[in-house]
């Protein structure tokens, strides 16, 4: 087990590298030991990159990895001690579920009897006991891949766990059983995890701290709470919550937000105004319906059961509101209030405070 | 769906029946004439029974040659199936070295057989040629033309030569088809390098490598032109394979009685063999 650091790491896949060139950026990281950890991203973002990095898979450009304050940039995977499960399942085709199993320990010169016991808990564990004699090639791909994590679970000894989209190929009915699992079993055995995703509610269900990144930089870490209640970037408003932060154009005059000729109430203090872009960002939970406030027209509204998502439109633009299933929707014309504790201004895309 | 009845569309398939018939079915058909007969010539025929058969399996010609001919695909197959994966192992995965080895390793698959048989007989001659000279230079007493032992080395060589590189493009093949995320997950294993080629390159490669072993068992144990350019299936009888054995009994001699049961107990060999050895990997195959 080890607390991880990442100083100052940038990435780039050819050699001599311009600016344009690094998938990851800058990247400054510090996580602490035992803690559950979610890289969440859109597809290209880095974050398959940055994990690979950390287990050594690829050495970065620029910048170190400390395990426990012990620089480990120049080792490969198997001298820092960590475990790595794939997008796709990976197994020995030849090998009994078994074998599989005791494949990372038999390299690691242990015991027979050692071997057999840690096999048999961590089977026990993912339900496999029935199929440990049973080829594994022969499992389903759900099957397959509780091979891959069990490989990762069954060395005591490891720095930290890393997984890569691991339920990218399971079932949606399995996903939930095994992600539970996984958070059980990062409860049981108490060692560091890295997750990482594409899905926000995978990150957000399994993590304690949420990464997110955005073109090779990190934007965000926080907890679930805090990237939803304060996203600093307008990236993060937007890729988390379902629908994402209403983003929209606005200017700043002597420290007041003015969004289609209103001024709108905040408790911000803006004093820097020296940004080329300035927006406005507002989640769709914190919008209100009122008599006076800020005049939409209604265009389009959808029931998902639990709520209403109203599409308005204000400005030429659109702003998504969501209410309860159960509010009455004014038709045609109305007015919106944003509430003012969690109305953000972005300049140029970072938030302002 | 009501499907319309039309016989007439077996006339689509006349052309096709014909082909076969003329390039496979009758030739073999008279094959099969000639093996339970008696003839010479003027299409004069006396009726034979399972003589020829009976003959040939008890010759003792046909067993020294079914023998040499085993003999040669064995000692083939053991030198290019292990050569060719250790060459596809060393091959680059990327760059310029790709297509350079590529090229390199497609050449000798496209020369043909009786150049390739030329080729060597010059190039392994004692006196002139390149190799036969330098052996003889460096103290050993090489000379194909006379010495079997020499013979089948220069045999051999020649299809080590001619034949690896179907096996180094197969496995090649195989291994560039590998997913990355297994070599990582067998570094982050711990597994060393023979492990990972055990448990992993092995048992990916294992399709293309049957198909490589089904290929090379057919060739070699088909080979005529080679051997028959390189020495005649000489000195003696000692590189008279099955093939260049059947043509010395067919054409040399003009027994077609005995040749063309030769033809079908070759036939049958060949067709048994990979019978068997596709059977044995498709039931791997379903097991697994």
């Amino acid at each position: 087990m080890a607390k991880i650091t990442l100083n100052n790491l940038s990435h780039s896949y050819v050699p001599d590298y311009t600016d344009s060139d690094l998938v990851l950026r800058d990247i400054n990281i510090d996580w602490k030991d035992g803690g559950a950890y979610a890289l969440l991203g859109p597809s290209g973002c880095g974050k398959t990159t940055l994990l690979n990095i950390i287990s050594g898979l690829i050495k970065p450009s620029k910048g170190d990895i400390l395990f426990d304050d012990k620089n480990v940039t120049s080792l490969n995977p198997v001298e820092r001690d960590i475990a790595q499960i794939f997008q796709f399942p990976v197994i020995y085709d030849t090998m009994t579920v078994y074998d599989n199993l005791a494949f990372p320990l038999k390299n690691r010169n242990l015991s027979d009897t050692e071997i057999d016991s840690k096999v048999r808990e961590i089977a026990e564990m993912l339900e496999l006991t029935s199929t440990l004699n049973n080829r594994a090639s022969g499992l389903t791909a759900d099957g397959k891949q509780k091979i891959s994590l069990g490989r990762g679970l069954v060395r005591s000894d490891v720095n930290v766990i890393m997984f890569d989209e691991p339920l990218t190929v399971i079932d949606p009915h399995l996903k939930w059983i095994l992600r539970s699992k996984l958070k059980e079993l990062h409860q049981k055995i108490n060692r560091t995890m890295i997750y990482v995703t594409h899905d926000q509610t995978e990150a957000l269900t399994f993590a304690d701290q949420v990464v997110v990144m955005h073109e090779g930089q990190i934007v965000q870490t926080g907890t679930p709470v805090e990237l939803f209640e304060k996203p600093k970037h307008t990236f993060v408003g937007y890729f988390i919550g379902s629908p994402g932060m209403n983003i929209l154009p606005c200017q700043i005059k002597n420290g007041q937000i003015n969004f289609a000729g209103q001024e709108i109430p905040s408790n911000l203090n803006i004093k820097k105004n020296n940004f080329q872009t300035t927006q406005l960002g507002i989640r769709p939970e914190f919008i209100n319906f009122s008599d006076k406030g800020i005049p939409v027209k209604i265009k389009r509204v959808s029931n998902t059961g639990r709520h209403k998502i109203i599409d308005t439109e204000c400005a030429g633009g659109t702003i998504k509101v969501l209410s309860n299933a159960s509010t009455e929707i004014p038709s045609g014309s109305a007015h919106i209030n944003f509430d003012k504790k969690y109305t953000y201004v972005y300049g140029d895309n970072w938030i302002i405070e | 769906m009501n499907k319309t009845i039309n016989q007439k569309a077996w006339f689509f398939v006349v052309p096709v029946f014909v082909l076969v018939a003329f390039n496979a079915a009758i030739p073999l058909m008279t094959v099969v004439n000639y093996s339970f007969q008696e003839t010479f010539g003027n299409n004069v025929f006396a009726w034979e029974g399972t003589r020829w058969f009976k003959q040939i399996l008890l010759s003792e010609r046909f067993h020294d040659a079914l023998g040499r001919q085993i003999a040669f695909t064995f000692i083939i197959l053991l030198i290019q199936i292990p050569l060719g994966i250790g060459i596809a192992l060393t091959m680059p995965k990327k760059g310029w070295g790709v297509p350079v080895c590529l090229i390199l390793m497609s050449m000798p698959l496209l020369i043909p057989w009786n150049v390739v048989g030329a080729m060597w007989n010059i190039f392994a001659l004692p006196d002139i040629g390149f190799l036969g000279y330098s052996l003889n230079a460096i103290g050993f007493d090489f000379n194909f033309t006379q010495q079997p032992g020499d013979a089948w080395f220069t045999t051999i060589l020649m299809d080590v030569w001619h034949w690896t590189s179907l096996v180094v493009l197969l496995s090649y093949a195989g291994l560039n088809s590998i997913q990355p995320a297994y070599y990582q997950a067998a570094e982050i294993d711990g597994a060393s390098r023979w492990a990972t080629f055990r448990y992993i390159e092995l048992p990916k490669m294992k399709k293309v490598l049957t198909l490589a072993i089904l290929l090379r068992f057919m060739d070699s144990f088909m080979i005529y032109t080679e051997p028959f350019v390189l020495t005649g299936g000489g000195p003696g009888n000692a590189t008279a394979f099955l093939s260049i054995d059947l043509v010395k009994m067919a054409l040399g001699q003009f027994d077609l009685g005995p040749a063309a049961a030769m033809s079908l107990i070759y036939f049958f060999i060949v067709l048994l063999v990979c019978w068997v050895f596709y059977s044995l990997m498709m039931k791997n195959e379903v097991k697994s």
